[in-house]
C-alpha cells in the first residue's frame, strides 16, 4: 500500500518541470517562496506501521504531525517532531526542533529511513528501518532541513520514544535560567523571556518531585516556583545561537523573545540577520545541490540558508 | 584485497617514491615514513583483511599540516587515506593502491571544554576514553563508548559513526558531534555544522559522519559532553537460553523502559570472560543479559525493578544487582574485553555486525547458530542487544584447510538472514571493504547512485580513501590499480 502510494507520487513528480510539495503551509516562506510556475503537489498520507517494541514508526510524508502524535500517544510513544502543526514531511524538510528539544530529542536524530522522489522522478531509499545503522552514506541527515531542494520526501521511518509517565511545567520570576540548568539533571526545557523562567520536567513521578526540590536551591523573586498548564507563547522568528550566547542577549535586536537555555534557540519577534557564508562551504553546498538536482527543478526559488543568492 | 591468512601483503621495495621529498618538505624527515616496515604495518587494521598497500605514511600535528599534505597529494595525483588507531573492523583504514596515509595520532590534544555550550573541541587523534577521563572531574563524559574505547580515536568514531553499549539510550557518535573542521579532498578547509542550536542547512556535518574517510579528513571536532548521571544501577540476569534473554530485551523496550545499555553474552563467551576477569558471571546460564539504568535515584529503582520483573516473566533464572562501583566496573570490564577473551577459544575470529528488529532477535540468533554449525564453525555471540545489533564471532584456525572459505560463506549467510528479517548490513563497524560488495543486497542501483552523488560532491576527483563503501560500479572512477587490488576481496 505504501509502495503504491510512493509510485503514484513519483509519477506525479515526473522527470521535468519545476515542482514542490505543499504541506500545511505552516512554514511556507522558510527559505523563500517557490518560483512562479512551480507545480505544487501533496505528498501521500497515512501511518503505515507503528512498532512500539522497535521504537519506530513508518509514516507517509503528507500525514499531519498532530495525527501522528495522537496515534503514537495512544500507544505511549512520541517523536522529536515539533508540536506546532504541519505535516511530517514538512517538519523534516524544515528541520526545526520542538521547544522541549532537551527532552524530546532533535529532529535531525529522529530520521532513520527516508524514501524520496528524486529530480529524475525515481523513488530513492536512504538509511534503513532499524534504530541503529551505519550502512553507507547518511542521506537521512542530509535531508533533514534541506527544504525539499534535494528530493521530495514521500515516506519515512522515524525513531519513537516512550512518553514519560509525568510531565510538569513550572515558572518563576527572576530565576537565573543557567542556575536552573545546573541544578536540574535532565529538564526537557528551560525557557527564559528576560524576566520569567519556565522549566519543563518529565519522568517518573518521584524524579520529577526530586527535580522540583532541587529547583528550590535557585534564588527566585515573587511567589517562587508555581505550576502552569503550558510553556510560554513563542514569538514567530527563530534565532540559532550558541547556548553560551544566551547569557548576553541583545533585547533591542531581538524584540520580545523567549530563549531556550541549554539549546540556543531564541524565539523572537524580530527576524535574525543573514549570516556570512564561507566561500568553501558554499561551494560544497552548491555541489551537493547540483549532484541531487542538476536541473534545479526541485523547489526553485527556495534556498537553504547557505545558498541564498 | 584478501583475507589476511590467505595472502600476506608483501612489503613494497623501498624504491624512492617521488612524493616523499615533497611530503618531507612539508612535515620534516621524522614525520614522514616510507620504510617497508612502517608501510606494511599500516597496510592492516583490526579486520581480517589483507592485501592493502600503503604509500608514504605522514604524521601531521595541525590542520594546516593536514591541508599541506593533502595538497601535496593532489599535486602528485595521489589518493589519501586518513587513519586513527587502526581498530576498525571493516577495513576502512586499509590503504588500497599505495595512497598517502595520514595518521592522526599526533593530533591528540583536547583543545577546549565549554560547560555553557556543553562542548569539547578535540583533535581527531584524541583517544575516546581519554576524553571521558579528562571530563570526569567536571562531572561530564563523552557518551559514545565503543568497546575499543581505550584505543580508538574520536576521529575514527566520527568516520565510522561508532556506537557502544550506552548508545541505546544516548545515541551513536553522530548525535554527539556538533561541528567539524574538515580538510576536503582538494585541500580546502570547511567548518561543517556549528555550536548553535540549528545551524543553517544542509546538514553536511551529519552527511560527513560515517563517511569512513572518503569525504575528507576531520581535523577538529566539537563533541557534545553529557552530564554524568547521579545514579547508575547495573543488573545481571541469567537465562537458560539466549532466546529468553533476547525476548526479554524486546519486552523491556515494549514496556516503555529504555535502559542506558542492554548487552547479551552467550554461554561460551561468558565462560571465557569469567575466566579472564573473575567478575562472578554465572557459568551455568545459557546466556546473560547485562542491563544498566541510569538517572535520578528513585526512577532508576523503578526501572530496575521493572526490568527484573520482565526478566523473571521471560525465564530469568538468576538476578544479580551490582552492589558497589567496583562490582559494576568488573561486570563492564568483562563485557568490554570479551573479544580479547575469545583468544582462549580459537586463534582467529571474524566478527559480523548486522542489526535486526528486536522482535526478530531470537529467531535470527537461532539461525546464526545453525549457519555456523552447517559450516562446521564455532560461533559465540556477545552483542548490543538493546539496539538489535548482533555481533556473532565466527571462530577459526586459519591453518586449517578451507576454514577461511567456510567463515566467508557463513558470514554471508548471516548477512542474508539479517536482511531477510528486516535488518541492515552494519550497525556500527561500517562498510569499508568488508561489506562494500554486499551493498546491493540492501540498496537498489538508484539508491547507490544517490549515495555516490553525495560522495562525489565532497570528492569529485575520488582521491579520498578510494575503493571503500560503494561497490565499484557506483564509486567514482577508481584508479585502475585499485580495481585489481580489490578484485579478490573475499578470498
Ligand atoms: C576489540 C574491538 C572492539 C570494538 N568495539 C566497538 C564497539 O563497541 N562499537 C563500535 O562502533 N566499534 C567498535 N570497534 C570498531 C572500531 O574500534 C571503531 O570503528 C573505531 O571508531 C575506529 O577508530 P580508529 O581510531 O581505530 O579508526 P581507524 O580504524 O584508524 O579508521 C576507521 C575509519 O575512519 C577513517 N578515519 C580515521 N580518522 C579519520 C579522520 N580524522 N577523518 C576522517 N576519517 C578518518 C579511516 O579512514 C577509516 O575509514 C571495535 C574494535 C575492536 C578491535
Amino acid at each position: 500500500m505504501a509502495d503504491d502510494a510512493l509510485e503514484a507520487f513519483a509519477a506525479e513528480v515526473g522527470a521535468s518541470g519545476p515542482v514542490a510539495v505543499e504541506g500545511a503551509r505552516t512554514r511556507w516562506s522558510t527559505g523563500g517562496q517557490p518560483a512562479p510556475g512551480t507545480r505544487l503537489l501533496r505528498a501521500p498520507e497515512g501511518i503505515v506501521e507503528h512498532r512500539p517494541e522497535e521504537m519506530t514508526v513508518r509514516v507517509l510524508a503528507g500525514t499531519s504531525v498532530d495525527e501522528l502524535h495522537r496515534e503514537l500517544g495512544a500507544a505511549g510513544q512520541r517523536t522529536a517532531l515539533p508540536r506546532r502543526g504541519g505535516t511530517v514531511g514538512g517538519a523534516l524538510a524544515v528541520g526545526e526542533n520542538d521547544m522541549c528539544a532537551l527532552g524530546r530529542g532533535r529532529v535531525r536524530d529522529a530520521l532513520l529511513q527516508v524514501r524520496y522522489i528524486s529530480a529524475e522522478g525515481a523513488v530513492v531509499t536512504g538509511g534503513g528501518p532499524t534504530v541503529k545503522n551505519v550502512t553507507g552514506y547518511d542521506l537521512c541527515r542530509l535531508f533533514v532541513g534541506s527544504l525539499g531542494t534535494l528530493g521530495l520526501i514521500g515516506e519515512v521511518i522515524l525513531r519513537t520514544n516512550p512518553v514519560p509517565p509525568v510531565s510538569r511545567w513550572l515558572r518563576a520570576e527572576g530565576a537565573d535560567p543557567f542556575a536552573v540548568l545546573d541544578v536540574a539533571f535532565r529538564p526537557s526545557a528551560v525557557l527564559f523571556d528576560g524576566a520569567t523562567t519556565w522549566v519543563h520536567l518529565e519522568g517518573h513521578a518521584a524524579d520529577v518531585e526530586a527535580e522540583r526540590r532541587a529547583l528550590r536551591g535557585v534564588p527566585v523573586g515573587g511567589d517562587g516556583w508555581t505550576e502552569c498548564e503550558d510553556g510560554p507563547v513563542l514569538p514567530p522568528h527563530r534565532w540559532s545561537l550558541r547556548p553560551c550566547e544566551l547569557r548576553h542577549l541583545d533585547g533591542a535586536a531581538l524584540g520580545a523573545y523567549v530563549a531556550s537555555v541549554g539549546v540556543g534557540t531564541v524565539f523572537a519577534s524580530h527576524a535574525p540577520p543573514p549570516r556570512p557564508q564561507a566561500p568553501a562551504l558554499r561551494a560544497l553546498a552548491e555541489r551537493v545541490k547540483h549532484a541531487f538536482d542538476p536541473g534545479g527543478r526541485l523547489n526553485p526559488g527556495r534556498h537553504v540558508a547557505l545558498l541564498v543568492p | 584485497m584478501a583475507w589476511r591468512a590467505t595472502r600476506r601483503a608483501r612489503p613494497q621495495p623501498a624504491a624512492a617514491d617521488p612524493i616523499v621529498a615533497a611530503l618531507v618538505a612539508v612535515l620534516g624527515h621524522d614525520r614522514v615514513r616510507d620504510d617497508a616496515a612502517e608501510r606494511s604495518l599500516l597496510a592492516h587494521d583490526a579486520s581480517v583483511f589483507s592485501g592493502g598497500a600503503a604509500g608514504p605514511v605522514c604524521f601531521p600535528t595541525s590542520t594546516e599540516e593536514v591541508q599541506a599534505v593533502v595538497r601535496t597529494a593532489v599535486a602528485h595525483g595521489r589518493a589519501v587515506v586518513p587513519r586513527g588507531a587502526g581498530t576498525g573492523l571493516a577495513g576502512g583504514a586499509i590503504p588500497l593502491g599505495r595512497p598517502v596515509v595520514v595518521v592522526t595520532t599526533k593530533m591528540n590534544r583536547i583543545l577546549e571544554v565549554d560547560l555553557d555550550d556543553r562542548v569539547a573541541w578535540v583533535e581527531p587523534g584524541v583517544v575516546n576514553l581519554d576524553l571521558s577521563t579528562y571530563l570526569r572531574p567536571l562531572g561530564y563524559h563523552f557518551a559514545p563508548d565503543p568497546s575499543s574505547q581505550q584505543a580508538c580515536t574520536i576521529g575514527g568514531n566520527v568516520a565510522n559513526n561508532s556506537g557502544g553499549p550506552h548508545c541505546l539510550a544516548y545515541g551513536v557518535t553522530g548525535q554527539h558531534v556538533l561541528a567539524l573542521d574538515v580538510v576536503l579532498p582538494d585541500g580546502e578547509l570547511v567548518r561543517l555544522g556549528g555550536l548553535d542550536a540549528e545551524p543553517p542547512a544542509y546538514d553536511l556535518r551529519g552527511a560527513f559522519i560515517g563517511g569512513e574517510g572518503t569525504l575528507g579528513i576531520a581535523t577538529r571536532i566539537a563533541v557534545r559532553i553529557t552530564k554524568n548521571p547521579p545514579r547508575v544501577r547495573t543488573l545481571l540476569l541469567g537465562f537458560d537460553t539466549i532466546g529468553d534473554a533476547a525476548t526479554t530485551v524486546g519486552r523491556v523496550i515494549a514496556a516503555g523502559v529504555v535502559p542506558a545499555a542492554m548487552e547479551v553474552m552467550d554461554r561460551r563467551i561468558t565462560a571465557a570472560v569469567e575466566h579472564f576477569v573473575h567478575a562472578g558471571y554465572p557459568l551455568d546460564a545459557g546466556a546473560v543479559l547485562l542491563v544498566e539504568v541510569d538517572g535520578l535515584g528513585e526512577g532508576t529503582a523503578v526501572d530496575a525493578e521493572r526490568v527484573v520483573e520482565i526478566g523473571r516473566a521471560n525465564g530469568a533464572t538468576t538476578v544479580r544487582v551490582a552492589a558497589t562501583e567496583e562490582e559494576r566496573a568488573l561486570l563492564w570490564k568483562g563485557r568490554k574485553t570479551a573479544f580479547g577473551a575469545v583468544a582462549q577459544i580459537a586463534p582467529s575470529y571474524y566478527l559480523q555486525d548486522t542489526v535486526v528488529p528486536r522482535a526478530a532477535l531470537p529467531g535470527v540468533l537461532q539461525s546464526v547458530y545453525e549457519i555456523a554449525e552447517r559450516h562446521g564453525l564455532m560461533v559465540v555471540n556477545v552483542f548490543h542487544a538493546g539496539d538489535g545489533n548482533l555481533h556473532p564471532l565466527l571462530l577459526f584456525d586459519s591453518r586449517e584447510q578451507g576454514a577461511i572459505e567456510r567463515v566467508h560463506a557463513a558470514g554471508r549467510e548471516i548477512v542474508e538472514v539479517s536482511l531477510a528479517a528486516g535488518g541492515v548490513l552494519s550497525g556500527e563497524h561500517g562498510v569499508g571493504v568488508e561489506k562494500r560488495d554486499y551493498m546491493p543486497l540492501q540498496f537498489s542501483d538508484v539508491d547507490l547512485d544517490h549515495q555516490g552523488r553525495l560522495r562525489r560532491a565532497f570528492d569529485p576527483a575520488c582521491r579520498a580513501n578510494p575503493g571503500k563503501v560503494l561497490p565499484s560500479g557506483h564509486s567514482c572512477a577508481d584508479i585502475q590499480a585499485l580495481e585489481r587490488a580489490a578484485a579478490g576481496l573475499w578470498g
